[in-house]
């Protein structure tokens, strides 16, 4: 995974709440078992005005100039709600999105951004308010700089907004770190408790004692 | 100070401290499904990392497969078949617990997991889908996970989470006749929001909840992830014990016994904190149904929709003209009596035997109206024979409902089966975003009795104002 740190992008402002992952990528534009090949289904009911032909809908924000490169999406409350399809990050990843800015998040989808590299900022509905105006106004210039290190977005020359994130998601996305593998270090460790844990709950291997 | 259930079964599960709060939790069972679950062995297989306890493991085949009578692994969605032959092709010869498509225990994941006392009580289960907190309901720490942490969960059976914040919701009253679990949690997500539990585990406790029974708890924890909780939970009871006895993956008969002191004592302190609380009197609560894109856009049958000045947020209110648009209705409008075109009896959150039951009592001896498509499909391959046996099936066959093959069906459009563009659809489900059940398909959400009685109405109708008794 590729590690975070600090970028400036161009940034889209989406606000609606309750941008559900339905609506990031339908059920429908996932049709391998895979990880990729997600981005040309993103807001797919948005994006198109026919999903048989994939004709663009120009009214739709990132279907327009320049918006199409932004990578960041700046967005309403409870951004990714719904299924946990892990696709709709998937989706947002491959289409170039690195950083949202919302109010809140589904929670499923917030760990979801974090394992794939996506920064996933909380901010007040106040300052995304603002926030979306200033990159309205001129968005090829007025362009969003993200620092994770520092936890800070800053725009314009004057305003630099600070963000609470969790120490751990935080040095996760630093250095792009692989969760399985950090983990399987600890084996014996899991294995020490596994063995205590299944001995006082004996009960609990019941099921696959009959099933072996 | 004591402690709460969510705690009690957390710090039990709690291998070690990660710091920042982060813990590492052990977790007991896994399930998976073809849509989400294929991709995460897949991926595994992939990386050749193995899976730690196949044994813990279960899958079966839902999401994607077709419900109509002799299906197989054809399947309407386009490249359906793919996700049901990886699932496949994934387990076998592991260890893992699978129910394929022929199986007589097949069915939808958290229809399934209940119903073979897969979830049980004090136990952490996880599930790449996000209703898996459903199964709270048996006193079971579950939660839907994404792909990622899936296959972290099965290459190490522990996952990396940060303890949620705790709230307790309190159902106190009596629950009036005709109004069910799926009223409930309508009721609660209009008022508080459908972030009203962000970041928060909820434990359901009162007398309406002792007086639930256990599939109608299940339908309440479904709906907590429309809540934004990470999970729900419910102590486990007399109930909840004599459910789970002979299920085929409970424990047997000598481990149970074991088992069933520890459920008994697993409940939460009298002094325990919990970080918010609601408190809720269900005695007044009748029918609800929604009239938006989200299950917080929902009122009882009886009123009307809000008028968009009450609203106060401006994003709020925004989403309140777009969702008043893409459903075809006025603000201020009165929902009852509102024509359907369609009718759907499934999900997970509605297709459990007392569902069905609950359905088949108002449909029997009568007609659905004329023009309505009405469809039901049972949640598991189980519950499907048992309404069999009890002759449901004839009741709604001869109200005019298909009676289908068991999955998830039309619960949500994955490029198969759909209602159809700007159909109105009553429906037992629990999301009724835009899309989710076909091109814009205009989808209400309500109890298994107010679908039916619907049905009948050929109009959205509460089952008592269309004189109906239950
Ligand atoms: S029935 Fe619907 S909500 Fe439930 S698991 Fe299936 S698709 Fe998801």
């Amino acid at each position: 995974m590729k590690s975070f740190k600090t970028f400036s992008g161009i940034a889209a402002p989406l606000i609606r709440v309750n941008i559900d992952t339905d609506a990031i990528i339908p059920s429908r534009e996932i049709k391998t078992v895979s990880k990729k090949g997600l981005s040309v289904g993103l807001f797919a009911e948005w994006r198109y005005l026919s999903l048989e032909s994939k004709k663009e809908n120009p009214d739709f924000i990132l279907n327009q100039e320049p918006f199409k490169k932004a990578s960041i999406l700046v967005t309403g409350n409870n951004f990714g709600c719904g299924s946990s399809r892990e696709h709709a990050v998937w989706a947002l990843s491959e289409w170039g999105i690195r950083a949202i800015i919302a109010p809140s998040y589904g929670s499923i989808f917030y760990s979801n951004c974090i394992k794939n590299g996506i920064l996933p900022i909380v901010m007040d509905e106040r300052v995304i308010s603002s926030m979306s105006v200033y990159i309205k106004e001129n968005p090829e210039e007025n362009r969003l700089t993200v620092n994770l290190i520092k936890n800070k977005v800053s725009y314009s020359n004057e305003i630099v907004e600070t963000f609470v994130i969790q120490k751990q998601d935080k040095e996760f996305l630093i250095n792009g770190l692989d969760q399985i593998e950090q983990t399987l270090q600890k084996n014996s460790i899991i294995s020490e408790f596994e063995k205590l844990h299944k001995k006082t709950n004996p009960w609990l291997n019941a099921s696959w004692k009959s099933t072996v | 100070m004591g402690s709460t259930l969510f705690e009690k079964i957390w710090d039990q599960h709690s291998i070690c401290d990660l710091g920042d709060g982060n813990e590492l939790i052990y977790i007991d069972r896994i399930f998976l499904h073809e849509r989400t679950g294929s991709i995460a062995l897949k991926s595994l297989e992939e990386r050749k990392v193995s899976i730690r306890n196949p044994n813990q493991v279960f899958a079966t085949i839902d999401h994607i497969v077709d419900t109509f009578p002799g299906r197989g692994d054809k399947t309407l969605v386009p490249s359906g078949s793919d996700f049901i032959q990886s699932l496949r092709a994934s387990v076998k010869g592991s260890k893992i617990h699978f129910f394929d498509i022929d199986d007589p225990n097949q069915g939808i994941v958290h229809v399934v997991s209940p119903e073979q006392g897969i979830a049980l009580p004090g136990i952490t289960y996880i599930c790449p889908d996000s209703h898996t907190c459903s199964l709270g309901a048996l006193g079971t720490l579950a939660w839907g996970v994404g792909s990622t942490e899936c296959e972290h969960a099965l290459a190490t059976n522990t996952l990396i989470k940060k303890k949620p914040k705790l709230m307790k919701i309190t159902l106190d009253g009596i629950l009036p006749l005709g109004v069910t679990s799926k009223d409930i949690i309508l009721h609660l997500i209009s008022q508080h929001g459908a972030d009203g539990a962000k970041g928060h585990a909820i434990e359901f406790m009162g007398s309406v909840i002792e007086d639930l029974e256990i599939e109608s708890r299940l339908t309440l924890c479904n709906m907590a992830v429309e809540f934004g909780a990470t999970t729900g939970i419910i102590a486990p009871d007399n109930k909840t014990i004599s459910y789970l006895e002979g299920k085929a993956f409970s424990p047997d008969e000598n481990d149970f016994n074991k088992a069933r002191d520890y459920w008994s004592e697993l409940k939460t302190d009298q002094d325990a904190i919990f970080d918010k609380t609601i408190n809720i009197d269900c005695s007044n609560i009748t029918p609800y149904v929604t009239w938006g894109t989200n299950p917080q856009q929902a009122i009882p049958i009886s009123h009307s929709i809000p008028f968009v000045d009450q609203i106060k947020n401006e994003n709020e209110k925004e989403a309140m003209i777009r969702a008043l648009e893409y459903m075809g209705l006025e603000q201020g409008q009165s929902i009852n009596d509102q024509k359907i075109d369609a009718a759907f009896i499934g999900s997970c959150t509605n297709s459990r035997i007392s569902d069905l039951r609950s359905a088949a009592k108002i449909l029997k001896d009568k007609k659905v109206a004329n023009n309505i498509t009405a469809i039901c499909v049972p949640g598991s391959s189980q519950v499907k024979k048992q309404a069999e046996e009890e002759g449901l099936d004839k009741i709604f066959k001869s109200a005019g409902f298909e009676w289908r093959e068991s999955g998830c069906s039309m619960c949500f459009f994955a490029g198969g089966e759909s209602f159809g563009q700007n159909q109105r659809v009553i429906s037992t489900t629990n999301r009724n975003f835009e899309n989710r059940q076909g091109k814009s398909t205009r989808t209400h959400l309500a109890s298994p009795m107010t679908v039916a009685a619907s049905a009948i109405a050929g109009k959205i109708s509460d089952a008592k104002s269309i004189g109906i008794e239950q």
